[in-house]
């Protein structure tokens, strides 16, 4: 995995400290070329790998890299799937049930299954993973997805439902299918850790919250610490600034000071902030 | 250790049992739907113990509380059936259809001595907090007007399936959305003595309202606008925002920041300038056991766990201040369909008149 990922909040009006600064965004990249512009200018600053969510809008940006191979040529996304707004939503207007089979793939047994009541056994839940990841993976078609995340809406929620199979599941068919290794991101990585290991998922990568002052590290910091000493995984950190609390320098300095650290995920607006990020990372990963 | 049933796994259901499953001091001991497929992927899948049964289940167990999120129309006597048994309750909101029905279970759990929480998350908003926190303390002086918003992308088109898009069913903008901002608005500054002007209205769906807008009076002179609309698609997800201003400054707050205008310093206001002070879901936000989907919602399923063990009937949640937000809901509806008015009804054929009698 590379140093450093490129992040998409900031192209999708996701802001953790304020709306009006999140709608300013979203107002900013309403264009897809001005998303395009900013990935470009991360690309030639040696960024090259997009973890995405698969919004919508994402599938534009894989449309634009697909037509342009010479212009991008080793480039590579993380898609994390799903975009969970969009099954929350549609379960408040149409229930739980409706919602998934609003998205489901037409014409499968899936939604048949519903239709006729069945209370299914263990190829359920294997299923149903197969054909939500399979349709959330359609923009990706033709490009480069070497990793593929499960988001931490839902990996949480299965995790506190204690569905963890399906952690299994997941990781078994992005391997078979798309030949990727697979990804969980969470809010609370070491209670994942156990149940990722319990099902046999090894050495996984996983992302979390990982900074300074301990903005969103479900479980504590200090179990956090303790993780990254001990467990066997790839983490990757994101949040590494919480949400702008910290200054660039004091929280990547603080990051590379942590064992076990693969990858950093960041998100920046402007090529300045893209350089500045980026040489950091080189000075303090070189310290490392 | 709490032992603990869940009722109903819709969308809040289920985010309710991911949470409190994994809560250190809670024992899951089952729970309770009407939907087979999911009762059976849960017991196959995580060995959790399923009913479809809800007086069964009661009968069954031995529960120190349940977790009601069931749609709305069966709430009073899913409440009313655990008070009964002595079992403490967490009910979803909207709490009843009938603010008749919310007050005498209040009284109900009251009497029983048992912890009635209602889910009403803002509450446990961090940034909330602090302005109720501010508030309190009289930080922007006198407050004259308060404005509460609540908007989202929930029905984009003219379609919808489940009970909350049926109005008589407790579904609808008013009693989904609306009734958060009134019960922020409630916990601020009490009931109010007025309701009028409201407005609710469909935009797309056939049986229930997609906006609502009201003006409510609160006690020494407070007015307050409200604003909800869960047909706006310009919002990525539900954003409700309360700006109240006074005649010492101002306060805007919603999930992820609050910010501050006060004219003058205050001795008990040490953190906070004169001019802005603006702080954020960072720094305000106390952590908690388990993340799903915001801190908010893990908060209060933990502050219902503790009340239990500490028999701490004095809930920021109660029975008793849900009715209050269900009664300025169900004033609200009568506004808006005319029945509150005292003033007679008068000819549409007439409308320079109509202005000349609302006078």
């Amino acid at each position: 995995m590379d140093k450093l990922l490129f992040g998409d909040n900031q192209f999708f009006g996701v802001n953790h400290m304020s709306e009006e600064k999140a709608r300013a965004q979203a107002m900013r990249f309403q264009d897809i070329r001005s998303v395009i512009e900013v990935l470009t200018s991360a690309y030639d600053e040696g960024i090259r790998t997009f973890m995405c969510t698969t919004h919508d809008r994402v599938a534009e940006v894989a449309e634009h890299v697909r037509l342009h191979p010479g212009r991008f040529p080793d480039y590579q996304f993380y898609p994390c799937m799903p975009y969970a707004h969009k099954y929350a939503n549609a379960a408040t207007e149409d229930g739980v049930m409706g919602a998934l089979k609003k998205f489901a793939p037409e014409g499968n047994i899936f939604g048949a299954a519903f239709r006729g009541g069945m209370s299914i056994a263990t190829k359920d839940i294997e299923g149903i993973t197969r054909l939500l990841v399979d349709s959330e993976m359609k923009m990706f078609n033709g490009l480069k997805t070497p990793v593929v995340f499960l988001q931490n809406v839902v990996v949480d929620f299965l995790l506190g439902l204690g569905l963890k199979q399906t952690f299994r599941y997941f990781a078994d068919y992005v391997k078979d299918r798309y030949g990727a290794e697979p990804g969980f991101i969470t809010m609370n990585m070491p209670m994942l850790l156990d149940e990722l290991e319990s099902v046999g998922v090894e050495n996984p990568i996983v992302c979390s919250n990982i900074n300074k002052i301990g903005f969103r590290m479900c479980g504590g910091f200090d179990t956090y610490e303790r993780a990254l000493r001990e467990r066997q995984f790839r983490a990757v950190a994101m949040s590494v600034f919480a949400s702008g609390a910290l200054p660039a320098d004091e929280a990547i300095s603080w990051i590379y000071q942590q064992p076990n650290i693969k990858s950093i995920v960041f998100g920046a607006s402007s090529r300045s902030n893209i350089r500045h990020t980026k040489q950091l990372v080189d000075k303090y990963s070189a310290l490392d | 250790m709490v032992r603990l049933a869940v009722i109903g796994l819709g969308k809040m259901g289920l985010s309710h049992v991911s949470m409190i499953r994994v809560h250190p001091n809670v024992n899951l001991v089952a729970v309770c739907d009407t939907s087979g497929f999911l009762l059976d992927i849960l017991s196959k899948y995580t060995g959790m113990k399923t009913y479809s049964d809800f007086e069964e289940m009661l009968r069954t167990e031995s529960l120190d509380a349940v977790l009601i999120a069931t749609p709305s129309r069966f709430h009073e006597s899913m409440v009313r059936l655990a008070l009964d048994r002595g079992i403490h309750v967490f009910c979803e909101k909207p709490f009843s259809l009938d603010a008749k029905t919310s007050a005498e279970l209040a009284a109900l759990a009251e009497s029983k001595s048992l912890i009635g929480q209602v889910g009403y998350h803002y509450r446990f908003v961090a940034a909330f907090q602090e302005m109720k926190r501010l508030l309190d303390l009289g930080a922007i002086g006198k407050v004259t007007h308060v404005l509460a918003e609540a908007y989202g992308p929930v029905v984009l088109r003219p379609s919808g399936s489940s009970w909350r898009s049926q109005a008589k069913e407790g579904g609808g903008c008013l009693y989904d959305y609306a009734a958060h901002p009134v019960n922020l608005l409630n916990w601020f500054f009490g009931e109010p003595m007025a309701v009028s002007g409201t407005v609710l209205n469909s935009i797309f769906s056939k049986d229930t309202d997609d906006e609502a807008y009201s003006t409510l009076r609160f006690a020494e002179g407070i007015s307050a606008h409200l604003s909800v609309n869960w047909s706006d698609e310009s919002y990525r997800k539900m954003s409700v925002k309360i700006t109240a201003t006074g005649t010492q400054g101002r306060i805007y707050a919603d999930r992820q920041e609050i910010q501050v205008y006060l004219r003058n310093t205050a001795e008990t206001l040490p953190s906070y300038n004169s001019g802005w002070t603006v702080n954020h879901t960072t720094e305000l936000t106390q952590p908690v056991w388990f993340y799903v989907r915001g801190e908010e919602y893990s908060a209060q399923l933990d502050y219902f766990v503790r009340s239990i063990e500490t028999r701490e009937l004095n809930n920021v949640n109660s029975f008793t201040s849900a009715a209050q937000t269900d009664k300025v809901l169900s004033l609200m509806r009568d506004d808006a369909n005319g029945l509150s008015s005292s003033m007679p009804a008068l000819s549409p054929a007439k409308p320079a008149r109509r202005f000349f009698f609302r006078r």
